[in-house]
């Protein structure tokens, strides 16, 4: 089956989205990710969907459910590269993913985690 | 029957075309249809000769039916000059008054040869009367077209001029607007910013909207999916220009902006942008 590589960076996950999503693959990705940040104990989550040419309500569901349950996992979650088509169809659908976070690509997702990171010191992260 | 008889019409132009030319010049220039700041007197003149050659090939052809492809020729050529009138700032009477002013000089040949024959006269100015009003109305209804085709063109150009994107700094792009935001603007703004965006990688972005005269719920909702979109693309958006008129209307309206940052000036949302961005403008120490 088809499966949503997920690279471990660090304390980081690396998600890349080379392919067109499907409603099963995202469910798979929701699985698949949920295990491996409980599993490697992530700090965060970069998915990244500049290849993503194609939203749909589902599709942008997942993205909200996924970074939602990271933030339960305790891994802050950065949704970058997204096109400016892909953005205008998202706010024109009414999912503006409100509690996600997002960055431009992927080095600026990579600072914002870290910069997170360093400022929750004193927070819950503390281990 | 009806053939012959327009034939005559068009013999009649035929042999007087040149007094003919010269009476409508008369009735034109009378008629103050010559704009001396649009039009030179030389070039009129060309123009209504050229149409009445065709005109009279038109007569010559068919007769009466100005629809028919016999005066494909004379209704391009009123059509072209409809348009380029149009262009340079004729009103549409002064447009149709090119085809009007030909009544009397072709009624008045009309009447000098059929001087004995009441039917015949009264049926070939009908005939002509027909034909011509058709012609006038085609230009004016050309006229129009023309202009609509300006005011359609300005909408496109005013759209795209008024979206301007500018950098104010590395990462810092700034959105002034001007006029209405209706939701095709919107559209516009919104995926310009978002390109920008992407060309620049900026991280802020400051819309002001000190030139937008109102602001409805319409609008706010506009400039909410703009900074919802920019958000998602990773940028921030601060609202700025807000006046305090606007800022009462908010209120009222029960528009939440609690999300968007939003300054009164333009140069506060600067400062904020600097700030963010872990710049600073310091004052220049003179020694």
């Amino acid at each position: 089956m088809e499966r949503i590589p997920i690279l471990k960076m660090g304390d980081c996950l690396l998600v890349t989205i080379q392919v067109d999503m499907h409603d099963r693959l995202a469910m798979t990705l929701q699985e698949d990710l949920t295990e491996k940040i409980a599993h490697t104990r992530a700090r965060g989550v970069l998915i990244d969907i500049s290849a993503l040419e194609m939203v749909d309500s589902f599709i942008g569901r997942m993205l909200s459910f996924i970074a939602s349950m990271a933030r339960v996992l305790d891994a802050r979650t950065v949704v970058v590269g997204m096109r400016p088509a892909v953005a205008i169809t998202l706010v024109e659908l009414g999912l503006p993913l409100t509690g996600v976070h997002t960055a431009l690509n992927v080095e600026k997702g990579m600072e914002l985690i870290r910069a997170d990171d360093q400022g929750a010191v004193n927070g819950r992260r503390q281990a | 029957m009806r053939a012959t008889d327009r034939s005559r019409l068009a013999d009649i132009l035929g042999r007087n075309e040149d007094a003919i030319l010269s009476e409508w010049m008369r009735h034109q220039l009378a008629a103050g249809t010559l704009r001396p700041d649009l039009m030179k007197e030389d070039a009129l003149r060309n123009e209504s000769r050229r149409f009445l050659g065709f005109f009279r090939q038109g007569l010559e052809r068919d007769g009466g039916d100005p629809r028919g492809p016999a005066w494909q020729e004379a209704r391009d050529a009123l059509d072209q000059i409809s348009t380029t009138r149009a262009r340079l700032g004729y009103s549409p009477s002064e447009t149709a008054t090119f085809v009007f002013s030909l009544k009397q000089p072709l009624f008045d040949r009309l009447r000098d040869e059929f001087r004995d024959d009441p039917e015949t006269l009264t049926k070939e100015l009908w005939g002509l009367n027909v034909i011509l009003d058709h012609l006038g109305l085609r230009t004016t209804e050309t006229y129009q077209k023309a202009r609509e085709d300006v005011i359609r063109r300005q909408q496109q150009d005013l759209m795209e001029l008024s979206t301007p994107v500018v950098q104010l700094w590395d990462g810092i792009l700034a959105l002034p607007l001007i006029g209405t935001l209706d939701s095709e603007r919107t559209q516009v703004v919104m995926e310009s910013l978002l390109n920008r965006i992407v060309e620049t990688g900026a991280s802020i972005a400051i819309i002001d909207i000190t030139g937008v005269p109102t602001v409805d719920t319409l609008v706010a909702q506009h400039l909410l999916k703009t900074v919802a979109a920019a958000r998602l693309m990773g940028a921030d958006c601060i609202i700025s220009g807000i006046r305090p008129q606007i800022a009462q209307t908010i209120v009222h309206l029960g528009v939440d902006l609690a999300d968007v940052i939003t300054k009164a000036t333009l140069a506060d949302a600067f400062a904020i942008a600097l700030r963010r961005a872990k710049l600073a403008v310091t004052p220049q120490v003179v020694s």
